[in-house]
């Protein structure tokens, strides 16, 4: 602790026991108590407190001051769990008695204050950090705290709650890593009492017929298993077990949840890694538990290493339920019959998904969440059965839009129809799914009967924005997998067919009223631009269509982030060559308008942030890529956009301009932007005449004015980019030596004082035309690595250590007065 | 109780209800869509419509060739369009004593009933629907009228000649009943045959029932009606939405606790959804209007297009239409727009407060006002004046066989570049745009109906939980088209009655209980004796007065007191107005107990026999017989008075009297 902390703390000590000064707020207690961990977790906690008698005296005053606020209260029951967390001050402090003041029956415990659950909770939380050798389970079972435990497991706070859950799990814990004499036993009988106490205390829980009791026993023992590796795990899973396959006899079956819990966590536990009989158990839970919590179980198994063959393929029959039955409810189900479905399992899906609207949506949205999670996994099931997959979704979205035609004398087809016509719900899961299928091929028909759901969608006017999106992001996975191979120069028939529909609907989609519509279809056209500019066949119907001049048209909508998004769009389409023509007949093939004034116009005219960022992203990948409007004039093109980004109010529009900067100079300095970053070699410094040459054009563009302003950003990023950018141009220049030092000459001196005046925020100075040797000299003299240093440092690192802490705090109760508080 | 179903389509319904003594129709929609088996009628000779060929049958016969004309293989009617009426010989139609009408598009049939059916009642209707309805006969007599044409085709009604002709004239109904439009005339003598109410309100039918209009939600002015008497009540559900457009939400609360509900007039496209229409709508048009096209909207002059015009407002600069012109062409235009303005009192409460600010409720006015939208009562006129392309037009009539849609029909038809988008419901687009084909134009088809679906009936049936639920056939079972769509059809417990055209409904419930008032007076006189906790009853005399169907206890005339005996007695005077009042009597006889008492009275021989409805006391000896039953005990015995006195007073015993 550094001297000025040590001076400050007593008077804040003193402070937290005046029941009459006003009280911290909980942060900075929090903040108190982080620091204390940094120092106990750095250090002896015993020289902490012998150096600061003071937190001793907070610790005895404590429990003995009437009318302390719960908070302080609270903090002190932790303060000392963390201090007593190592075994010397844990004596040095049972010493004093000072532990059983705070913990025990003399402390807030059954008094007035332990109505707060702030109390109780600190309590706990102090019980849980000191808590770490073997002394402290003689200390807890002295003063019989262990019963408090267990009844605070039915606190009404929830926190409090679950936090006596998870200590009592840590004491089980405890109490059996501190047996002197290594492992303890292979028989419960055999364990410390206070494991017994614990252990009896969980079994008579389980056999509770009270669900809240059950499901605070499945937690304890949840959060024992993911913690324990040792081998007495296995004495305890051979031990209490049985009561949890006894649960699974029940109907319904109790705290299902938290018992689906238990079992995953037992099933990924290596402890246990040796122990069959869970697998038994689980098998029986599969069978056993309602569909609904059946699913998170199937999942959970699949995604373990080491599940047995059997039971993974009894997981995935269980997964897959709900789609086999939905598969089944539908007539013309499209692609191969069916998914492997338990025929004991299918008239309780059937039932759990015809309970209630609700219920259904809930159990096909799980599903099918589930499989979209699995999908990419190298564990997931093989085969994978892709087809009936495929068909499955595509029968779900067809029930969805109500095309789907119910089976013959199927009472779930009928209800099925009923349920989800128009669920917006379940359409965004089966739309999600579809598009993760796209990973895997599936036979034509299926593809083509894929292409022409998501048509359906797609066209649909009744589906919502955010169906609209999900549709046209599945839409999209599946055309980029239907990609032709590398060498083949055209797309599939099934893929032009679905792209001469497609257009005609995006360009509708444009249109749309709705602009979160608008700006999906936006978003839709710059990917798939993206990913296939180079497909004549694409090219052929993009140019065919409207599509391009829409896109342009919509650089004027009235929304910011659809012009955001127009931006991105008529951006990508002009970088591949697929400009907008001019619409309509009475200019047929009519001049062709530069989009790059209407750009500039975006970014130095646009009332809205977005926009300017998406102008700004273009200009740099456009000078990236040699953009044929950029190659006309560079230097012109970059000074352009750098004196509008230079004006800009949003700080992300200049961090771009920045970005942009150092493409430039990259290019003229001859370096290739796509340099490896991981490179072994340290980037080579550019010969010195292209220096001087990039100097003079990075002067002529204003960039170094650019740079240099940036430098003293108000925010923060930017100035680091600007640093790092300038950084990047000395060290290039550095082996350039043959120019005479400028050092000292009044164009030097000109530039720092400009630099000087605004460091001091005089903004509005002007700096004249510079010269490559003056901004050189300028760049050498400066402290530019100091400076990057000081802007890594976070904005509130002064606000962050721990003597604007004590000051803040001991501010607010008037201690010290003249301090002056942030003000924020 | 009765219902007369007189009309088979669902949303445009004419049902007449018997209720107790009241003869009540509710609503007297006109079927239009007879018209789409006839040519349209062009404002401007079109060469095209003149040269058709005629039909003839297939063995050459040419005798229907002047009546019947031929376009792309569909046979029209060359004659003025005829609608198809409501039944008028089910029920005596001048027995009807009332017509209630909730909506303006549910009236159009009512100069045909009042004007020739010998009708003398009473219409009730609100007033915005009264004169927004008025304005759509207007335009309709107008379309019709101006296009005057001498034939009027009558040949190929004959039945045994309409069986040779192709579909859908050969199938199409009670053509023979069809008529042409009716006259302005007869317009304003059907509607000064109307009452105007207000919502809530409830008006007195001959003392017997009462009705209430209702908020419905769908349109101007539009209701729902409750007609009930003290102890039932029936709900009539006619065209309703729960959406939130410009009418006055609907008032479903207070149709609760209904014997029956009648329910008509629900969406007619069932899976659309009107905001993703409106939606589609948009991008349709202005993905036209960019592309130098022309947009014609057939549409109605009222209703769906205020809400159009409403979201036009908040579009059409967001998606550059600034600089388009917007046409609305009707004869009725200028009023519909105005009259919208003026209805405050019957919109939505956004609308309404936009009143105290002051602002016109609809943005339409804004529209007009900054020139975007136009409005002219026919293509004649200033409009050709100002006609510019490309351009959006509003114009009726939504079947395309009538009004100024015939001619943009055929002045846009040929090019692709316009597009015609159908909004209204009423008319299968398909066959409206038959008698233009080939067509080069782009067809879009966004209905927009707001009214109630599926999913919103069953919720409001949930809510309401009316006894009985009534509805068209068509409401019972899948759209044919849509068969295995079973959530698109009513589903409630118990399962509805659902009636066709031309069908009478006995409806399943009974009249049990008829309110009668006491007189203050006479119930003042009242002694009511406590049978049992709870339970009084007082013996009442008096005359029941029954008037007007309501009924009342009023006191008894005073006997007239003897005023002396110098006057003759009159002999009326003679006969005591009263008797004396024999107590009434009530209770039980325990047999057991009886039986001791007449042993304990000297009868012996005494047997007990258990009947179906009661027991018979055995007097063997003195050969009678007492037959005790749940409200009524006989004693049967020969000629002896002595013995019966003395066994009634032994009855008597057990009950009481007052």
């Amino acid at each position: 602790m550094d001297p000025e902390c040590a001076q400050l703390l007593p008077a804040l000590c003193a402070a937290l026991t005046d029941p009459r000064q006003p009280v911290a707020d909980d942060t900075c207690l929090e903040k108190l108590l982080d620091w204390f961990k940094t120092l106990t977790e750095a250090g002896s906690s015993l020289q902490l407190l012998q150096d600061s008698p003071c937190l001793v005296e907070l610790l005895l005053q404590v429990p003995k001051a009437p009318g302390l606020s719960p908070r302080v209260l609270a903090f002190s029951l932790r303060l000392a769990g963390l201090l007593a967390a190592q075994e010397d001050c844990f004596q040095f402090l049972q010493q004093g008695e000072l532990l059983p003041g705070l913990f025990g029956e003399a402390g807030p415990l059954g008094g007035a204050a332990w109505t707060a659950p702030t109390v109780r909770s600190g309590w706990i939380q102090g019980l849980r950090s000191l808590a770490q050798h073997p002394s402290a389970l003689h200390f807890l079972a002295d003063l019989g705290a262990l019963d408090t435990v267990v009844s605070l497991q039915g606190d009404s706070s929830l926190f409090v709650a679950s936090a006596a859950g998870q200590l009592l799990a840590h004491l089980l814990g405890l109490s059996l890593r501190g047996q002197a004499e290594g492992s303890p036993g292979p028989q419960v009988c055999d364990w410390p009492a206070s494991a017994q106490r614990i252990v009896g205390h969980i079994e008579e829980s389980l056999c509770s017929p009270a669900a809240p009791r059950v499901t605070q026993a499945l937690n304890v023992l949840t959060t024992t298993f993911g913690h324990c590796h040792q081998l007495w795990a296995q004495v305890l899973w051979a031990r209490l077990s049985p009561l949890a396959a006894c649960l699974l006899e029940k109907d319904p079956v109790p705290a299902a949840h938290s018992l689906v819990d238990l079992l995953l966590s037992a099933a990924r536990s290596p402890a246990l890694s040796s122990d069959r009989s869970r697998w038994e158990t689980v098998a029986q839970a599969l069978g056993r538990l309602s569909p609904a919590h059946a699913g998170p179980l199937a999942l959970g198994l699949l995604t373990l290493q080491d599940c047995p063959q059997a039971l993974s393929a009894q997981a995935f029959t269980v997964l897959l339920q709900p789609l086999a039955c939905v598969l089944k409810a539908a007539t013309q189900a499209p692609g191969p019959p069916g998914l492997p479905a338990g025929p004991e399992g299918d008239p309780a899906v059937a039932d759990a998904l015809l309970s209630s609207r609700s219920a259904c949506v809930g159990l096909l949205c799980q599903t099918l969440a589930h499989l979209e999670l699995l999908q990419p996994l190298p564990q997931r099931p093989a085969p994978w059965p892709q087809a009936p997959l495929l068909g499955a979704a595509v029968t779900v979205l067809r029930f969805c839009n109500g095309s789907a035609v119910p089976a013959s004398g199927s009472d779930v087809g009928g209800r099925l129809c009923a349920i989800l016509a128009g669920c917006v719900r379940v359409q965004r899961a089966a739309l999600g799914f579809l598009g993760a299928l796209s990973a895997d091929t599936g036979p034509p028909e299926l593809v083509t009967q894929v292409f022409a759901v998501l048509l359906d969608y797609l066209q649909s006017p009744d589906s919502s924005p955010t169906v609209l999106k999900k549709a046209f992001q599945a839409t999209l996975r599946w055309l980029l997998s239907a990609r032709t191979p590398p060498g083949c120069c055209d797309l599939d028939p099934p893929t032009q067919l679905l792209l001469r529909e497609l257009l005609p609907v995006l360009q509708r989609r444009l249109c749309s009223p709705c602009w979160e519509v608008r700006d999906s279809g936006l978003e839709f056209l710059t990917q798939v631009v993206g990913c296939w500019a180079g497909q004549a066949g694409f090219r052929h119907a993009l140019l065919a269509s409207e599509v391009p001049q829409l896109a342009q048209q919509l650089l004027q909508d009235p929304e910011s982030y659809v012009r955001a998004s127009a931006v991105t769009a008529v951006g990508q389409l002009s970088s591949r060559g697929l400009p907008a023509t001019p619409a309509g007949p009475e200019h047929p093939g009519g001049p062709q308008k530069s989009l790059l004034p209407e750009l500039l116009h975006v970014l130095a005219a646009d009332s809205e942030g977005f926009p300017r960022r998406a102008a700004m992203q273009v200009f740099t990948q456009w000078l990236r890529d040699g953009h044929a409007e950029v190659a006309e004039d560079t230097e012109r093109f970059v000074a352009r956009v750098l004196q509008a980004a230079s004006r800009d109010l949003d700080w992300e529009v200049r961090a771009q301009g920045l970005e942009l900067a150092r493409v430039f100079l990259e290019q003229t300095l001859g370096q290739p932007g796509s340099r490896c970053p991981y490179a072994v070699a340290a980037p080579e410094a550019a010969a010195p005449g292209r220096v001087a040459q990039a100097l003079r054009a990075a002067c002529r563009v204003q960039l170094v004015e650019f740079a240099f302003r940036a430098l003293f950003d108000y925010d923060r990023p930017v100035a680091q980019k600007s640093c790092d950018l300038l950084l990047f141009l000395r060290d290039q220049a550095a082996p350039w030596d043959s120019l005479q030092e400028a050092r000292g000459s009044p164009d030097v001196a000109s530039v720092e004082a400009a630099l000087r005046r605004w460091r001091a925020g005089e903004q509005g100075q002007p700096l004249g035309p510079l010269e490559p040797e003056a901004v050189l000299a300028v760049l050498r003299s400066m402290d530019l690595e100091g400076l990057r240093g000081a802007l890594a440092e976070s904005s509130d690192h002064v606000e962050r250590n721990p003597q604007s802490l004590l000051q803040d705090m001991l501010a607010t109760v008037g201690i010290l007065g003249d301090n002056e508080a942030d003000c924020y | 109780m009765k219902l007369y179903c007189l009309s088979g389509h669902p949303t445009l319904p004419c049902n007449v209800l018997k209720f107790k003594s009241t003869t009540i129709m509710l609503d007297c929609g006109l079927d239009m869509t007879s018209t789409l088996n006839f040519l349209p009628l062009p404002l401007v000779q079109s060469p095209r419509l003149s040269n058709l060929p005629g039909w003839s049958l297939k063995d050459g016969n040419v005798f229907l060739d002047k009546e019947l004309k031929e376009c792309s293989g569909h046979v029209f009617v060359d004659s003025v369009p005829e609608f198809c009426l409501p039944e008028t010989e089910l029920i005596d139609l001048s027995t009807v004593d009332v017509i209630l009408i909730s909506n303006y598009h549910c009236m159009m049939a009512l100069p045909y009933i009042t004007e020739h059916t010998g009708f003398t009642g009473t219409v009730y209707a609100t007033e915005p629907t009264v004169q927004i309805g008025r304005l759509l006969m207007e335009e309709l007599v107008n379309f019709t009228e101006r296009v005057p044409k001498a034939q009027s085709a009558s040949l190929w009604k004959n039945k045994d000649t309409q069986r040779l002709l192709p579909s859908p004239l050969k199938d199409a109904v009670e053509v023979s009943t069809w008529r042409r439009c009716y006259t302005m005339q007869e317009v304003n003598s059907a509607l000064s045959k109307i009452q105007l109410v207000g919502y809530s309100q409830k008006i007195e039918l001959f003392g017997a029932v009462q009705v209430t209009p209702l908020s419905s939600g769908y349109a101007l002015g539009s209701s729902n009606w409750i007609i009930q008497s003290h102890y039932e009540k029936v709900s009539y559900v006619s065209g309703s939405s729960l959406l939130t457009t410009h009418p006055q939400p609907m008032d479903q609360a207070s149709l609760k606790n209904s014997d029956v509900l009648v329910l008509t007039g629900l969406t007619q496209i069932p899976t659309a959804n009107p905001d993703g229409m409106v939606g589609e709508f948009f991008s349709n048009l202005a993905l036209t209007v960019r592309n130098g096209g022309n947009v014609l909207v057939p549409c109605y002059p009222s209703g769906v297009i205020y809400d159009l015009l409403e979201c036009l407002y908040q579009y059409i600069d967001s998606a550059g239409l600034s600089s388009i012109p917007f046409y609305f062409i009707s004869p009725v235009a200028n009023s519909s727009l105005e009259f919208s303005q003026i209805f405050a009192e019957w919109l939505c409460h956004n609308k309404q407060t936009k009143v105290y600010l002051p602002e016109p409720p609809f943005p339409h006015a804004e529209l007009i006002q900054t020139n975007k939208l136009k409005h002219y009562p026919s293509i004649h006129g200033d409009f050709s004046n100002d006609f510019r392309q490309p351009c959006v037009v509003f114009t009726g009539h939504p079947s395309l066989r009538f009004g100024d849609v015939v001619h943009f029909m055929e002045l846009w038809g040929k090019s692709s570049l316009n597009t015609v988008i159908f909004t209204e419901p009423d008319f299968s687009y398909l066959e409206a745009l038959a008698p233009y084909q080939p067509l080069a134009m782009k067809c879009i088809y966004c209905p927009i109906d707001t009214r109630l679906n599926f999913i919103q009936v069953s919720k409001l049936l949930k809510e309401v939980q009316p006894l009985h639920v009534v509805c068209p056939e068509q409401y019972t079972q899948p759209p044919p088209a849509q068969a295995h769509r079973m959530d698109l059809m009513i589903d409630c417990q118990p399962p509805p009655m659902s009636y066709r055209r031309a069908e009478v409904l006995a409806l399943p419930f009974k009249r049990r209980y008829e309110k009668i008032e006491i007189m203050p007076e006479l119930a003042d006189s009242l002694v009511p004796m406590e049978m049992k906790p709870g339970v009084s009853l007082a013996t009442v005399s008096a005359v029941l007065h029954t008037k007007d169907n309501k009924h009342a206890l009023q006191p008894p005339p005073r006997p007239i007191q003897p005023t002396g005996g110098k006057k003759r007695k009159r002999v009326t005077d003679d006969i005591p107005d009263c008797k004396v009042l024999k107590p009434l009597l009530s209770g039980s006889i325990p047999v057991e107990q009886f039986v001791q008492t007449l042993e304990k009275h000297g009868f012996s021989d005494i047997k007990v026999e258990d009947t179906a409805k009661g027991h018979i006391v055995l007097l063997q000896e003195a050969e009678t017989l007492i037959q005790i039953e749940e409200d009524s005990t006989h004693i049967i015995c020969d000629n002896d008075e002595m013995l019966r006195v003395r066994l009634r007073d032994l009855v008597l015993k057990f009950l009481q009297k007052f």
